[in-house]
């Protein structure tokens, strides 16, 4: 009797507290649209958000209309998208044939900025820079080249004498969008990598050591004579790590910097701008970086969203993906190319509400 | 439920004492006596339901967190099956999830580990229980290893894996090629030295606790028949502690099992079966840290809260073998 009483008290309970969880998805979901018109509301990649968190900032000054950012990851961003919470999402990747059917409705991607992956190394005594190509590259991270003078590494860095010691390879072992432009690079560049291990946020390295975060990558290269692995261009920057050059499809060595990445993707881009520029054509374009894009509905007039709203969220990305990129350079991020540009506008004039283009009607 | 019946009777004795007493004398202060028992009651009964409803609480979380990674877990389980558990490969490009290098990394780190800080955790909660127990007499050296254990488990995970990655992981690198294994630093040696750092205080408080309740008496006697204090501590003191020096060995065991931050960031996190204490390996806990953030897809992120599953199940499964030990051990 006494048991049967707590049970049911148990159960009527978590009702409770199911039906109160229930209610919080309710009101965060008429949040986004019914909020005052004044706060935009995003969320997504980490790799954008000190771009974001700058832009974001000058824009409320000089406009009063606020967006709130939060770098939950890219995954994270989609799917708030797509249960429709914020405004915006943010991803490194653009959205998969799954996730697009998730969405129900057209999505738009707009390239905001660039960022690059650079490889960096940890060789006791050796000053010069050092270069790769995509097949030695390739090789490394499928654990066939194991030592750093291997006649195929020495042959293209003639000048430098290579030490015999193990290549101690690192990857991240976090789920980024870092680890998603390098494997695809890897994919583009080699047969075997594509079938073996593929490219994702995070795949099954068939060699080396995982650290997280660039930091944690970066430590562990630091601390390993003989460690190899690859960090954020920003990273690199900014602690003035040694950074190897890598050829391109033009046949020229590289070295990754703010101009080269931007150079990568002033290329033909398709209308819909969801792709990754790795192994560009662009002979002066570093060969593995990528976008970030902003992921927005195509079709603005859902929930109960007002014309307004589509309106300012519209003109904010006009003026990310134009007056804003001047502030790239400043935090390491590569500025988008006149060709990246000009796709990124053709793809916002495409947003509609109730069927009309909102920027037309905006008066932009 | 035996405890709320019992108070229940005795609350009607009370009750029933109390009306008598007005019936057979009806003055004011008998009725002011009664008025009061009753008020009494209805504040006891009171704070018995907030009691109980606190508890409740506790018992629906846990039960609601379970219910959350079963559905969860679902799409995983509906891809993969029950190959899920003892599968190798962890690939998310092609969505094929095993959570056996993760469980076998688990399991290695944390017994390890308990292995490592047991002889560390018995001797300071002897010291501290049985040498220089607080309050008897002021020992200074006692006081700061007390203020310093209890400081250890105040510290932020994030600041020990920092530590173990830039002092410890070199320090294993050197020992590594000295033995000549691969000298990666990092790996699951790493991880169970830096988490036997980390779950230290868990038992040696509660053993030092434990240690200082054994009655004096016991111990007296014991001294009285000559036993020395090796002797006494052998054969009065552990014997008589050891359920509650067992029971903080279980909780540390706890804490090295969930453990997260520090761990990932020094055991190298490959998705590989460790071949040995040396090579680099993962946890439960480190992967889900690790790739929740960006994983996108539905069945990508399912498996994951089924590590979590997992890890809840492992867990439950390790505390309920505690249980017992603990039960035979004070029968």
């Amino acid at each position: 009797m006494k048991k049967t009483n707590l049970i049911s008290l148990a159960i009527a309970s978590m009702a409770l507290l199911a039906s109160c969880g229930g209610g919080q998805q309710q009101q965060s979901q008429s949040a986004a649209s019914s909020q005052d018109n004044k706060t935009l509301l995003g969320a997504g990649s980490t790799f954008v958000y000190p771009f974001y968190s700058k832009v974001f900032n000058v824009y409320t000054q000089q406009t009063g209309i606020k967006v709130n950012y939060q770098s939950i990851g890219s995954g994270g961003g989609i799917l708030q998208l797509i249960n429709k919470t914020v405004d915006f999402g943010d991803s490194d990747a653009p959205l998969t044939d799954d996730q697009e059917k998730q969405a129900g409705a057209p999505v738009v991607h707009i390239p905001i900025c660039a960022g690059a992956v650079v490889l960096t190394y940890n060789l006791p005594g050796i000053q010069d820079t050092l270069m790769f190509t995509p097949d030695v590259l390739a090789n490394i991270y499928l654990g066939k080249i194991t030592r750093w003078n291997d006649p195929a590494i020495q042959a293209i860095n003639s000048k430098v004498k290579l030490p015999n010691l193990p290549i101690a390879v690192v990857h991240r072992s976090d789920g980024s969008g870092t680890t998603n432009i390098f494997t695809n690079y890897l994919s583009k560049i080699s047969p075997e990598w594509k079938s073996r291990v593929g490219a994702s946020t995070s795949v099954n390295w068939p060699v080396g050591l995982g650290g997280k975060g660039n930091e944690g990558v970066s430590g562990l290269i630091r601390q390993t004579p003989g460690g190899f692995g690859y960090v954020e261009l920003a990273y690199a920057i900014q602690n003035q790590m040694p950074v190897a050059k890598v050829r391109n499809v033009s046949g020229n060595f590289i070295a990754p910097t703010i101009a080269s990445t931007q150079a990568a993707s002033n290329i033909q881009l398709p209308a819909d701008a969801k792709v990754f520029v790795t192994n560009t054509s662009a002979p002066d374009g570093y060969p593995i970086s990528g976008f970030t894009w902003a992921i927005l509905y195509r079709e603005q007039h859902y929930g109960d969203r007002s014309l307004d709203r589509a309106k300012e969220l519209v003109k904010l990305f006009w003026w990310v993906t134009h007056n804003a990129q001047s502030y790239c350079a400043d935090l390491h991020y590569a500025p988008l190319s006149a060709a990246a540009q000009a796709t990124a506008e053709n793809l916002l004039k495409t947003i509609t509400f109730d069927g009309k283009p909102v920027l037309e009607t905006s008066a932009q | 439920m035996p405890e709320p019946l019992l108070t229940h009777t005795s609350d009607k004795q009370l009750s029933s004492a109390s009306s008598s007493a007005e019936a057979s004398r009806s003055d004011s202060r008998s009725r002011r006596l009664a008025s009061r028992i009753s008020h009494a009651e209805r504040k006891d009964q009171l704070f018995r339901q907030a009691l109980l409803i606190a508890g409740l609480i506790v018992l629906c979380l846990v039960i609601a967190i379970f219910l959350t990674l079963i559905v969860g877990s679902i799409p995983s389980f509906r891809a993969t099956g029950i190959h899920f558990f003892w599968g190798k490969v962890w690939d998310p490009v092609t969505e094929v999830f095993g959570a056996l290098p993760f469980l076998a990394g688990t399991l290695l780190t944390s017994f390890l580990a308990l292995f490592i800080s047991l002889p560390f955790s018995l001797s300071i909660a002897i010291f501290l229980g049985e040498y220089f127990p607080p309050g008897k007499g002021k020992n200074y050296i006692a006081g700061v290893i007390r203020e310093a254990v209890e400081l250890i488990a105040g510290i932020p995970s994030v600041i020990y894996g920092f530590w173990g990655l830039f002092v410890l992981v070199p320090l294993v690198r050197q020992l590594e090629m000295k033995w000549n294994v691969l000298p990666y630093g990092v790996g699951i040696l790493t991880a169970s030295l830096i988490l036997a750092l980390m779950i230290i205080p868990y038992a040696a408080s509660l053993g030092r606790e434990i240690i200082n309740m054994v009655p004096a008496e016991l111990k007296e006697a014991a001294y009285s028949l000559g036993a020395t204090r090796w002797e006494v501590i052998r054969h009065v003191v552990l014997p008589y502690a050891r359920t509650g020096i067992f029971a903080g060995i279980l909780l540390s065991l706890g804490r090295a099992l969930g453990e997260t931050m520090a761990v990932t960031m020094v055991i190298g996190n490959t998705s590989v079966l460790p071949k040995n204490i040396f090579s680099p390996g993962n946890t439960l806990a480190s992967v889900i840290a690790n790739e929740f953030t960006e994983a996108a897809s539905k069945v990508y992120l399912s498996a994951l809260i089924e590590l979590g599953l997992v890890l809840f199940l492992v867990t439950t499964i390790i505390h309920l073998i505690g249980k017992r030990i603990i039960k035979q051990f004070s029968t």
